[in-house]
């Protein structure tokens, strides 16, 4: 018997077995995932250096981090690589084998586009036009055929390309307004059920999503900061994961990664964003308890940064960068791809650092191990002519 | 009772009914609406308080003053033998901040009180399509006199006049990093050598390419980007600029600015960081001509069928429906090119064709349209204190004069109607209800305001409301509220 033939009577005698299609569900229904889209491109050279790369300090000027060891230098993961000093939580995730960093990873689109690239990374195609909703909306529209029974929840004002579809997914965000009464409510929803159906569903999610979050958005508020601080958002996502009948699955945005100018090294702007995205991680995780145990956390932007350091000390549009996924669910403790050197005819474009591995191939990993998603599900319906791209195995 | 077609106009092409507007608009909407275009002496409105506050250019030489006190002070704290004045250091943010509520809390005021709604919408329809965003600093300080300087009075000419003022002002060139873009071959890039690593930045030319003019499908390629990035080298700002005080930026800002004449905190062409020769964009060449070398850019990009396509579909998208009729969008391109660019024709195309006026309610309006049009419903001219109507803008989601990006807000509604969004729609008009509390007739409101768009079922909740207060609420809660 060879190896592929193996596999396959395998699989039949899951499919056959009601004892394990019974584990399986549950162990679907209890799987959790988040996925965090950083807008704007983060610079993955910055965040996960090459700084056992020979060119990697010419090239990157004063913007490259000091080695491993020395003040304000990249935090060692391998003899190759590290991570900025700011993803502190992170570095210690990756020695507990809870974060593998996937590097020289790309969506398909090979243009400089913010917005055609988040269309792309969200959007699940090939290209911004083919626009169809969002991969993760319709990941749950077929789970759901498989009696996955679990909503999903955008920690946003209003819900992010990659969850439109659809499956109705409700929307959640720190508020600070005074309530609405209860009898003043009840009008108002009798008021939509007649006029506006879709608009009732979606306040019925809304004032559920409320019950969960509890008082997360309350304290989230305080100060004027309140838009680059990622901890409350990623308490409350990890409220919601954790309630009985809540969510399962998340998305959380954070923006500012658009760094052109002035960008820093070891401090400065990208490395407060980089350590505010470390701490809303570490609460996400201390929120979550036990249930970590059971989650994936991603963490993707639309492109990479250039290379090279620009005229204004910052980096410009790139391609590939380096995405996180983190959890208790994940085989962590390495650097995920093939690294593709930094020599000028290693270079995309003479500029960018070279896609080597497709982001689809991560999130096909995800769906299939964490959530049973076929093959064909995933190629046909989820990332529509992905068949050329192999699902990555990211679970433990 | 506000018919269709009136409500039409109030809602969609204004910036929601204010009562009496039945009477105000009369017989002919589409009369009223082309009267703000055509208005004699309208095309060069001033700033309402233009004579009274200071213009963006002072207000920048002020922050660059308060910014060299802040630093002197920072580094004062090393030296343990000065009193350090820590006043000082948190006066550039206070000063910052300050200007920014002023300038927010007036944007929306003008939109409350305005009598020429069609006419503001447009402007602020073009302040979100050259769209910079007050959270980068100092930004925050000219974010809203970048609106009314540079937008305002060019709104119904060319649209390359429009173009060229809006990257020429402060605020864009500031946001878009273009102060800092150096040419290596210029003076002062070749002095500075590539081991400083003086050089080009990209982000204004890709986005005017992109985001203003062509469209991101509009057929340029990596080195068009770069081609007009040198082109737009030495478009910078007046005086020293609010550019860095140390290092290599501050000695290029001090050289340049020994040679310019231009007044502190205006535009400034620096000759000394402009890369030389002629440029090739989209196969044109660009002779070397200085200043006026990427104007002549603009020029062109402003005349491609691409940049009408592409304005012509954002007009359509906007004022239409988010899918917007493809005979629209054709017709108006046609027009934008028939008229060489000239804005008014198109303005008034949209306002004369049938489609514009068949779907009532296909617009869901952004967190500020619904802002906006609640205080003008409610027929007041006193809304709230700066600061609180900034933060109820904050609370629906759209910080004012903040999209965050240079593709500004979204403009479609799978972008602003979740249900969480409605939720806090509800909440801030229970507030607005209880603060006006019986002072305003609500049921006749509807017909004021809402008139033929309120269906029975919103009209019977109204009128049933316990309160006063209550029915304000409902009524700005309302499914036909939230449409335009």
């Amino acid at each position: 018997m060879d190896r592929r033939q193996f596999l396959g009577s395998g699989a039949t005698l899951t499919l056959l077995s009601p004892v394990a299609n019974q584990a399986f569900a549950a162990a679907t229904d209890d799987a959790r995932f988040v996925l965090v889209i950083l807008r704007g491109g983060l610079d993955g050279l910055a965040a996960v250096p090459a700084y056992g790369e020979s060119r990697y300090r010419s090239l990157r000027g004063a913007l490259a981090l000091p080695a491993p060891g020395e003040e304000g230098g990249a935090l060692k993961l391998d003899g190759l690589f590290g991570l900025h000093p700011s993803l502190q939580t992170m570095h210690r995730m990756y020695a507990d084998g809870d974060l593998a960093v996937a590097h020289a990873v790309a969506s398909p689109y090979r243009e400089r586009s913010h917005f055609d690239g988040q269309k792309v990374l969200e959007a699940g195609g090939t290209s911004p036009s083919t626009s169809d909703g969002g991969w993760l909306n319709r990941a749950l529209a077929a789970l759901s055929e498989e009696s996955f029974g679990r909503d999903a929840i955008a920690l946003a004002d209003t819900v992010p390309l990659v969850l439109r579809g659809p499956v109705n997914v409700s929307s959640w965000a720190p508020s600070n307004l005074p309530g609405t009464d209860d009898d003043t409510l009840a009008r108002v929803r009798m008021m939509y059920e007649a006029a506006d159906p879709d608009g009732a569903m979606r306040l019925t999610d809304a004032l559920n999503a409320r019950d969960i979050a509890g008082e997360a958005g309350m304290d989230s508020m305080q100060g004027g900061r309140q838009q680059q601080q990622l901890t409350p958002v990623t308490t409350a996502a990890a409220r919601f994961l954790a309630a009985d009948d809540g969510p399962r699955i998340a998305v959380i945005e954070a923006g500012g990664w658009d760094t052109h100018a002035n960008q820093g090294a070891s401090n400065g702007n990208l490395a407060t964003r980089l350590r505010l995205l470390d701490e809303g991680l570490a609460s996400f995780r201390t929120e979550l308890g036990d249930h970590w145990d059971k989650t994936t956390v991603m963490i993707v932007t639309e492109f990479g940064r250039t290379v090279a350091v620009n005229g204004t000390r910052g980096t410009d549009h790139g391609t590939a960068g380096a995405a996180f996924v983190a959890g208790g669910a994940v085989a962590g403790g390495r650097v995920i791809g093939d690294w593709p050197g930094l020599r000028e005819s290693d270079l995309y474009q003479g500029r960018d650092l070279q896609p080597t591995t497709d982001m689809r191939a991560l999130f096909k990993g995800l769906l299939s191990e964490q959530y049973g998603l076929s093959a064909r599900a995933l190629e046909t319906r989820v990332f529509a002519d992905s068949e050329s791209v192999a699902p990555i195995s990211i679970g433990v | 009772m506000l018919n269709l077609k009136s409500a039409i106009a109030a809602n969609r092409f204004g910036l929601g009914a204010r009562p009496g507007d039945a009477s105000r608009i009369g017989s002919d909407p589409q009369g009223w609406l082309l009267a703000q275009i055509d208005a004699p002496g309208a095309r060069r409105i001033a700033r309402p308080d233009s004579d009274t506050q200071p213009d963006s250019a002072v207000i920048l030489e002020e922050v660059r003053e308060l910014r060299l006190i802040r630093q002197a002070a920072q580094s004062a704290r090393n030296n343990e033998a000065i009193q350090v004045d820590e006043d000082s250091i948190r006066e550039y943010g206070r000063f910052i901040a300050s200007n920014y509520q002023e300038q927010a809390a007036s944007g929306f005021r003008q939109a409350i009180v305005s009598d020429q709604p069609f006419r503001e919408r447009l402007v602020r329809f073009w302040q979100n399509h050259f769209a910079i965003s007050a959270d980068k600093q100092p930004i925050g300080a000219i974010a809203g006199l970048y609106r009314d300087e540079a937008l305002r009075p060019n709104i119904t000419g060319n649209f390359r006049e429009l173009l060229t003022a809006a990257v020429r002002h402060p605020a864009m060139l500031l946001y878009l990093d273009n102060i800092q873009s150096i040419g290596p071959d210029s003076t002062l890039g070749r002095l500075a050598g590539r081991r400083r690593n003086a050089g080009l930045n990209e982000n204004l030319s890709r986005e005017i390419l992109e985001l203003h003019t062509l469209g991101v499908d509009g057929g340029y390629t990596q080195d068009d980007v770069i081609e007009f990035s040198k082109a737009l080298t030495g478009w910078s700002i007046g005086g020293q600029g609010p550019g860095a005080e140390r290092g290599l930026r501050a000695v290029t800002d001090r050289i340049a600015a020994s040679f310019d004449s231009s007044k502190p905190g205006e535009f400034a062409f620096r000759e000394v960081i402009h890369e030389p020769g002629a440029k090739h964009i989209l196969g044109e060449r660009f002779a070397e001509r200085g200043v006026e070398e990427a104007e002549a850019v603009l020029d062109f990009l402003a005349r491609q069928p691409q940049t009408a396509n592409f304005l012509a579909t954002k007009l359509a998208r906007h004022f239409v429906a988010d899918e917007p009729p493809a005979s629209l969008v054709d017709m108006l391109e046609k027009t934008y090119l028939d008229n060489d660019g000239e804005l008014a024709p198109v303005y008034r195309a949209l306002v004369n064709a049938d489609v514009s006026w068949q779907e009532p309610q296909s617009k869901y309006k952004t967190p500020e349209e619904f802002l906006i049009s609640s205080y003008r419903a409610t027929g007041t001219r006193e809304p709230r204190r700066n600061n609180e109507l900034i933060a109820m803008a904050t609370q629906l989601g759209q910080r004012p004069l903040t999209p965050g990006s240079p593709a500004g807000w979204p403009d479609i509604a799978a972008n602003w109607n979740g249900g969480d969004a409605l939720l806090k729609r509800i909440e801030l008009a229970t507030s607005l209800g209880n603060s006006i509390g019986d002072r305003i007739d609500a049921a006749a409101h509807v017909d004021e305001i809402l008139g033929a768009t309120a269906s029975d079922a919103t009209r019977t909740s109204i009128s049933r409301a316990e309160s006063g207060a209550q029915a304000i609420a409902l009524m700005f809660s309302a499914p036909e509220f939230q449409r335009r």
